[in-house]
């Protein structure tokens, strides 16, 4: 266990790697020379070539990449174009509330879709199994960020019982987190089923059967955890849509978390904020997803061994 | 002589003979159709093929035609869905949106199968190194979390729908190269491709006729999934004005417009998501469906 | 031989059918046999015969749909099992009638210590408190051969070996004293060596709780160190039902008698071991008459017309063939004008 610790969060080395060169390579295909464009309209050649000199965009490509990594994990993801503060400061500050949704979000598509998806599948064919699937069908169809509108139509509009947008308090948090938690609800419910499904057909539910235990004993003691441990992975992996999904119901909630502050560096083009914000939100599912491995193989080294 | 006493079984399961590519197909065909839900998923996704081809002849109005004395109208005799903030027909708008989404859809969708089979075929065929250094850049590219990846290649190539296509071409890459690459490995274990090989067939007629059919049944199922996430994915893009611009009738875009008259005008919102649902819906389950037609094993 | 009178279990005609799209297949079809107290009963065939689902309907664990007992009943100690509550059923499974299966390997939770999967079902049945069912797993453990049981009992089922996973159900069967144990193949996914362990353990503990067991096997070495009866099946049918050794020197079916010429024997100079020609008919497509008919050397035109029943033959012998009816002999002269003509 130890030694697969160790080896895996040394593969993770590579990966980070290889998500700057992406991000770095993909700041590269920008059309324009971004030192004119901070010289701003009429500066002089001059004044672009010493703009250039003090990027360092006049040394070769690979030199500018080290360059970026060794500054990166220092810290230094280089200053914002639009506010000249460094791009890390402005990320600081918009980070936790993206965390504080994302944590939100995720506790919604951890419970909401595994209590659906059992009960789904100890009543398969019930009414209650057939609309629980019709539903986790229509929560992976729907846009999330029209599922927000929806929500803000009814509930803050109509019935005015959450605030419309904003972040600070409980209230605020609730829409935005269903909004975001709800298509990964829907497909931790499906998983779940499946997986209870395929763990009431093994040998060992028999076992229990055959012991004269009762039925919810067997569903709930013998299958659940074993039919869990799936799921762990899909759980990590929404993770990273949810992570992703932020830029979305930031923007429908208005909320200043991390993927609205990339949207609007996009839209300003201010480039060193979009690399270092994707960066650090990549980062994160980076480690996210060591740490659901782990998780994994913790609980299934009992059934990989067999 | 065999020292054990046991009743050599011929079996009762073992009465299916070996199934020819024919049988295959009616299979299949028997399957998919048995299943109710994908057929319906089957039927939505052709009505809207329909839909976008013949976009001009059911539309009852001009989709960029600007009314501004019937702006903001719910929905009527004239305007089924109403209209918008500039007084365009909403349903005129939709129909033609639909051509958009399902170009985007299709685009995306073909240019990252496209790369990401060649991508996995390369990999799960030659192996060693190769499969190595693929793979690596499959994981880098998985590394990212949901649409971002997308979202910094618009930010680099700037704001436009073919953008979109390219982003989220690139997006779809890496699931395509993973099932490919895991199809192809298991395909290329098998015995036969080593007495093709034998035969003096190159890596390529081993690849074109022997791997590629094989690999075809996952692939076409990850596509048709794929092609709801696409087009997920693009109108969420565009919804952050990060891909169609106006006056264009994409339909994230048109959303888009809606949230500043959701207090006035909610039906702007509504109609757009409802189309872009029904849609995602249709290919969510017709590839559902597809999925447990043609490989029951990938059930995950 | 052993003196048994006291009947514990008594099977009538048992019918369990599964219902798929294919269509309806008789799994077991009229199955019936008499256990008495201490006695072991070998139920033998092949893959597909309908032996397996004989021992699940048993104790009503048939999955359900597609399966359902369909008719017959099941006599445990006169009262009728098939007539019992779900609830009735849950306080006899593990208690008076307990069962272990055919693989070891998937047959314990992997998520619980070997120990927890025995002392559950002592909990559960003897309503003794964790600590006194963990210790009498314990000793349970001990009792079925398994070295440092203390610490073997918090082990999880990967830690164990298939052979001390199947001590493990042995206990885990065993720990409520239970007056009939069903044994389903309980050595096939066996190493040879461990495979005469654990049937010696079963015999020994039989012994020492007065159990009875029902083995279920393909195996006809098994039946010949362990049985005292057995039913021959094939296809869902019982085709010889007899003492075990009779069957080894005096068997009557003709699918017996493959079986046993398909044996290795070591008492005669064999040049090579004869096969039974043909396959198991699918249970979807039955044969009109007799189900082993299309594969019997014997075979007359009234086997493919009608099922012979089950008759005795002798003073504890059943057989299902037309070869020991009345009719046989008709059959013959039948043949025979035939030929003359």
């Amino acid at each position: 266990m130890f030694v697969f610790i160790v080896r895996r969060i040394l593969q993770t080395i590579p990966v980070l790697l290889g998500v700057s060169l992406v991000v770095f390579l993909i700041m590269q295909m920008v059309p324009g020379d971004p030192a004119t464009l901070l010289a701003g309209e009429g500066a002089t050649k001059e004044t672009i070539a010493m703009i250039r000199h003090q990027l360092g965009l006049d040394r070769p490509i690979l030199y500018q990449y080290v360059d970026y990594v060794i500054h990166a994990v220092q810290g230094d993801f280089g200053q914002s174009l639009r506010s000249s503060r460094p791009v890390l400061d402005e990320i600081m500050v918009r980070l936790p509330i993206t965390l504080e949704l994302a944590l939100a979000s995720i506790f919604i598509t951890v419970v909401l879709g595994m209590v659906a998806g059992i009960i789904s599948a100890t009543r398969q064919y019930s009414a209650a199994d057939i609309s629980i699937m019709i539903v986790a069908l229509l929560g992976i169809s729907l846009p999330s960020f029209w599922l927000g509108l929806m929500l803000i139509y009814f509930f803050s509009v109509n019935l005015q019982w959450f605030p419309v947008s904003g972040w600070g308090t409980i209230s605020h948090m609730i829409l935005p987190a269903i909004t975001l938690g709800a298509g990964g609800a829907a497909i931790v419910a499906r998983m779940t089923r499946s997986s209870m499904l395929e763990v009431v057909r093994q040998d060992y539910i028999r076992t229990a059967k055959a012991k004269g235990l009762k039925e919810h004993v067997i569903i709930y003691k013998h299958g659940l955890k074993n039919a869990l441990i799936p799921v762990i992975t899909v759980v990590g992996l929404q993770f990273g849509a949810l992570l992703g999904g932020t830029v979305l119901t930031e923007s429908v909630f208005a909320i200043n978390g991390l993927g609205r502050l990339i949207v609007d560096a996009i839209r300003t083009r201010d480039l060193p904020m979009v690399q270092g914000g994707v960066l650090i939100a990549s980062v994160i599912f980076v480690f996210m997803n060591l740490a659901v491995d782990i998780l994994y193989r913790y609980f299934n080294k009992r059934i990989d061994l067999n | 002589m065999k020292p054990e006493v046991v009743i050599k079984n011929p079996g009762l399961k073992l009465n299916k003979k070996k199934s020819t590519k024919l049988q295959n197909w009616k299979a299949f065909y028997k399957k998919f159709k048995r299943n109710k839900l994908a057929l319906v998923g089957g039927y939505i996704v052709l009505f809207y093929i329909l839909l976008a081809i013949f976009a001009p002849l059911v539309s009852p109005h001009d989709p960029y035609e600007i009314d501004l004395v019937n702006k903001l109208q719910t929905p009527t005799m004239e305007h089924w869905m109403g209209t918008d903030d500039k007084g365009r027909d909403i349903l005129s708008r939709l129909l033609y949106g639909t051509r958009l989404s399902l170009t985007v859809g299709f685009v995306s969708v073909f240019f990252g199968a496209f790369i990401g089979i060649l991508l996995g075929l390369t990999a799960g065929y030659y192996g060693k190194w190769i499969d190595t250094i693929i793979m690596r850049i499959v994981d880098v590219l998985l590394a990212f979390p949901g649409i971002l990846l997308a979202l910094a290649i618009i930010s680099a190539l700037g704001p436009s729908l073919i953008n979109v296509m390219v982003a989220v071409g690139v997006f779809s890459i890496p699931m395509f190269a993973r099932i490919v690459r895991g199809s192809t490995l298991s395909v290329r274990k098998l015995e036969y491709i080593d007495a093709v090989r034998a035969l003096g067939a190159t890596d390529f007629t081993i690849i074109v006729k022997h791997i590629f059919p094989n690999i075809l049944s996952p692939v076409i199922v990850q596509a048709t999934l794929r092609l709801a996430t696409a087009i997920l994915s693009a109108a969420g893009l565009s919804f952050l004005g990060l891909g169609a611009q106006p006056p264009s009738p994409e339909w994230g875009a048109m959303l888009s417009s809606g949230r500043d008259y959701l207090f006035s005008a909610p039906h702007i919102a509504l109609f757009p998501g409802i189309a872009i649902s029904t849609l995602v819906l249709g290919f969510n389950i017709f590839g559902d469906g597809l999925r447990d037609a043609l490989d029951p094993r990938m059930k995950k | 031989m052993k003196q048994f009178n006291e009947t514990i279990l008594e099977v009538k005609n048992l019918q369990t059918h599964f219902f798929t799209d294919e269509g309806t297949s008789k799994a077991v079809d009229g199955i019936s046999f008499t256990l008495n107290k201490g006695e072991t009963l070998g139920i033998v065939g092949e893959s597909g015969s309908g032996k397996s689902i004989t021992s699940l309907s048993l104790l009503r664990l048939i999955p359900s749909p597609p399966g359902k007992i369909a008719g017959g009943s099941i006599l445990f100690k006169g009262e009728d099992l098939l007539a019992k509550t779900e609830k009735q059923m849950r306080s006899i499974r593990g208690n008076e009638i307990s069962m272990i299966f055919q693989e070891p390997m998937t047959s314990l939770n992997p998520v619980y210590s070997a120990g927890e999967q025995i002392a559950e079902a002592i909990r559960l049945h003897q309503k003794l408190g964790k600590k006194e069912a963990w210790a009498k797993a314990v000793d349970m453990l001990r009792l079925v051969g398994i070295p440092s049981p203390e610490k073997r009992a918090k082990q999880e089922p990967h830690e164990l070996s298939g052979g001390m996973r199947q001590r493990v159900m042995i206990a885990m069967a065993l720990a409520c004293h239970p007056e009939v144990l069903i044994a389903d193949e309980p050595t096939t996914a066996l190493d040879v060596t461990i495979q005469a362990q654990i049937l010696e353990l079963i015999k020994t503990l039989q012994k020492d709780f007065g159990t009875a067991v029902i083995l279920i096997t393909h195996d006809l070495g098994v039946v010949y160190e362990t049985c005292d009866r057995v039913a021959v099946m094939y296809a869902g049918k019982m085709v010889e039902y007899t003492l075990a050794k009779e069957i080894f020197t005096n068997p009557k079916h003709p699918y017996t008698i493959g079986l046993l010429n398909s044996l290795p024997r070591l008492d005669l100079d064999q040049e090579e071991l004869t096969t039974i020609p043909g396959t198991v008919p699918s249970p979807y497509d039955m044969p009109k008459g007799c189900s082993f008919a299309p594969r019997c050397a014997h075979a007359k035109p009234i086997c493919e017309q009608a099922v012979p029943d089950l008759e005795s033959v002798g003073p504890d012998t059943e057989v299902s063939c037309w070869m020991y009816t009345p009719q046989w002999d008709k059959e013959y002269e039948a043949e025979e004008k035939v030929g003359v003509q």
